[in-house]
């Protein structure tokens, strides 16, 4: 309601200036929108000289400190860290998606306010870096700041520092109890259920999306009566193009694939640099599933074709967004 | 007409507590405590009667003395006393539960069973979902250790409901028990100076407070209420969740972060030279963490605890003295160093910054 009583005053003020008298009458103003549109926060920071600033982020950085050695924060039953996501892993990933992918988000308000909701993307890029990019899309592009839940392969949660590093960043293991669990909490999860056939496709198979495991995605949403929100990422295809797959490595070590690019493993770690795409995020019109009834979870035929019309939704998009792309890297 | 109960593992501390405890109660005519070796401490007023549960002599027992209601509490992951070699616990567990459940089954007059068993037979590995509700199936079965044994004594209670359905069957898992007095493995090593963990786990932890487990054994011994049912399984835990490296800080006392077969290893040598019981099962528990849905208790069983988790492990933190870097110290330590920066990092809202964090 204040921006909406800005702006008339903002945009008469030009006009009424040369009139003299006007301004005169009403001194106080024109300062007024200028310290309603500055967030009210920076308000003492613009006031104090210019070191106040630089003394709040220590002041903030060491009672932030305080906190975390003394165990004094709170972590939910899946042991996602707010405080750890938004204070340090957001802070890690964000020069990536702003400054190395360039990341441009589209479609953003396709994603509710509030409540539960699933985002379904396409998944892509040896290693699933596109996962971390949508959720920093999320929080930082939606005007409520949502996060994203994401579901992760087993894999993830076998791993050392990884799976410890996931659930603190609010990953959670891909099975139907958690995602509806997530659901109906009303938080924000997000699924690529191409899993492993996606992300660990060769470089010839870019944009073509997999098979969408056995659609468990859409009756979990369906018992939960919330929206499906299909998600097209582009750019993360060929941040490295996986040109083989040593299968009999990849068996050994227990992967589901040992990708070989043109520079890994020949540059050894440097080949596990990822290249500069552009990335385009575009989220989609919502798909409504509380219109059905309740046994309609356990019917597969709506299963499957709920699930292909997400499939399709995806793709045409991707399609839409290939031939809308000037250059890979631009 | 009074209720007769029966306590089995009365000489374990948790044991001592519900026996004198239960007395108290105005429907409660007499308690009879049982157990192999004689209690350490007083039971009050409670008859107790020395026998082992692994032997046919529980029958005669429960004839004797009319008993109503059995509260099976003689289902621990450590021997009594210090030591207790694990294959004495193991029988005890299932033998034990065997005998007294055969003599259950004959018994006339015995309208109730309680049985205390833990989550740790959900197991717990990096395929299960995140929390477990009472009807989630383990991915796999515990290989051995008290788990196994929690397994096996909740399979033949099921036998026995089905066998006897008019004894009303009161299964309660608990989550890991902690509090001022609380005599666990898991008590024991949050009491090592320096804490050694498994190397890039950091599990999630759920503790219920003594005080609670003894209100909630109560509460199922009793006639239920009106509105709830106290037969079934039920999951028993505080709210929330504490993850093993905030439990540390919590404590003060520092990690020692190890890979996963040094932790085995080191568990092993612990255990050797008798310090904590520090069974592969606890490895597990440190490793993967283990948080259960408590739903059913407060919707069926109608109980609230009073304690959460954090609130749990604070009760026991303070029973414990600190570590080596007490958080108080540690606390003073970094507001010393706001104080020489001038700046006060005490109180400053962390919203403000994460609001002006996403700004920029």
């Amino acid at each position: 309601m204040a921006d909406a009583k800005v702006i008339p005053f903002g945009e008469d003020r030009p006009r009424r200036r040369p009139s003299g008298r006007r301004v005169r009458a009403a001194p106080p103003a024109p300062p007024e929108p200028v310290v309603e549109a500055v967030p009210p926060l920076l308000e003492p920071v613009a006031q104090k000289p210019a070191g106040a600033g630089w003394e709040r982020k220590v002041a903030g950085g060491l009672s932030f400190l305080r906190r975390r050695i003394t165990g004094e924060y709170e972590v939910d039953e899946f042991g996602y860290d707010k405080e750890l996501t938004d204070q340090v892993l957001m802070s890690l990933m964000r020069p990536l998606f702003d400054k190395y992918f360039r990341v441009e988000v589209k479609g953003i308000e396709n994603i509710p306010k509030e409540g539960g909701a699933l985002i379904v993307a396409n998944h892509s890029g040896t290693l699933p870096l596109d996962g971390l990019m949508l959720q920093v899309a999320v929080h930082d592009h939606h005007p409520a700041q949502r996060h994203l839940r994401l579901l992760a392969a087993d894999l993830v949660f076998m791993l050392p520092v990884v799976n410890e590093l996931a659930r603190k960043a609010g990953h959670t293991l891909a099975c139907a109890e958690d995602a509806q669990r997530l659901l109906e909490a009303g938080e924000l999860v997000g699924v690529m259920p191409e899993g492993f056939k996606g992300i660990g496709k060769p470089f010839g198979d870019r944009y073509k999306l997999q098979r969408f495991g056995r659609g468990g995605f859409v009756s979990t949403a369906l018992r939960a009566g919330t929206p499906i929100v299909p998600c097209s990422i582009v750019g993360a295809e060929e941040i490295y193009p996986m040109v083989g797959n040593a299968k009999t490595l990849a068996r050994l070590l227990g992967i589901p694939y040992f990708p070989i690019t043109p520079t890994f493993p020949l540059l050894g770690p440097f080949g596990a640099v990822p290249l500069p795409t552009k990335w385009t995020i575009q989220f989609g019109e919502p798909i409504a599933t509380d219109g059905y009834a309740a046994e309609a979870a356990e019917d597969p035929m709506l299963m499957f074709n709920l699930t292909d019309q997400v499939r399709e939704q995806i793709q045409h998009t991707l399609y839409r967004l290939l031939v809308q792309r000037r250059s890979v890297f631009f | 007409m009074g209720k007769v109960v029966l306590v089995t593992g009365a000489s374990r501390q948790l044991g001592g507590r519900f026996v004198r405890r239960i007395q108290r109660d105005p429907e409660v005519e007499r308690v009879i405590a049982v157990d192999a070796v004689a209690p350490p401490h007083r039971l009050g007023s409670a008859e107790f009667v020395r026998t082992d549960i692994r032997q046919s002599a529980i029958a005669r027992v429960l004839a004797e003395h009319a008993v109503d209601t059995v509260v099976h509490l003689a289902v621990t992951g450590s021997g009594a006393g210090t030591g207790g070699a694990h294959s004495t616990v193991k029988e005890t567990n299932v033998i034990g539960t065997m005998q007294l459940l055969g003599a259950c089954q004959k018994s006339p007059t015995v309208r109730r069973l309680v049985v205390k068993s833990s989550t740790s037979v959900y197991g717990g590995t990096s395929r299960d979902p995140a929390v477990f509700t009472e009807t989630t199936e383990p991915k796999s079965l515990p290989a051995g250790g008290f788990a196994k044994d929690a397994a096996e004594v909740e399979g033949y209670v099921r036998g026995f409901a089905r066998r006897r359905p008019d004894v009303a069957v009161c299964v309660l898992r608990f989550a890991n028990i902690l509090g001022p007095f609380a005599d666990s493995a898991l008590a024991e090593y949050f009491s090592i100076p320096v804490m050694p963990t498994v190397l890039g786990y950091d599990p999630r932890l759920q503790f219920v407070h003594e005080d609670d487990v003894l209100d909630v054994l109560r509460l199922a011994a009793r006639e239920p209420r009106r509105g709830t049912l106290n037969s079934g399984t039920f999951n028993i835990a505080g709210d929330g969740v504490l993850l093993l490296s905030q439990c540390s800080r919590r404590l003060g006392r520092p990690t020692l972060p190890l890979l996963l077969p040094a932790v085995t290893w080191a568990g092993s040598v612990l255990r050797a030279v008798g310090v904590t019981d520090f069974s592969p099962e606890q490895v597990r528990l440190l490793t993967h963490g283990r948080v259960v849905e408590t739903t059913q208790m407060r919707e069926v069983l109608g109980f609230e605890p009073v304690y959460t988790t954090a609130e749990t492990f604070a009760d026991f933190a303070r029973s414990r003295g600190s570590g080596l870097l007490p958080p108080e110290r540690v606390a003073r330590a970094v507001d010393r160093v706001a104080g020489m920066l001038n700046v006060d990092g005490s109180d400053v809202d962390v919203d403000v910054d994460v609001a002006e964090g996403a700004k920029r």
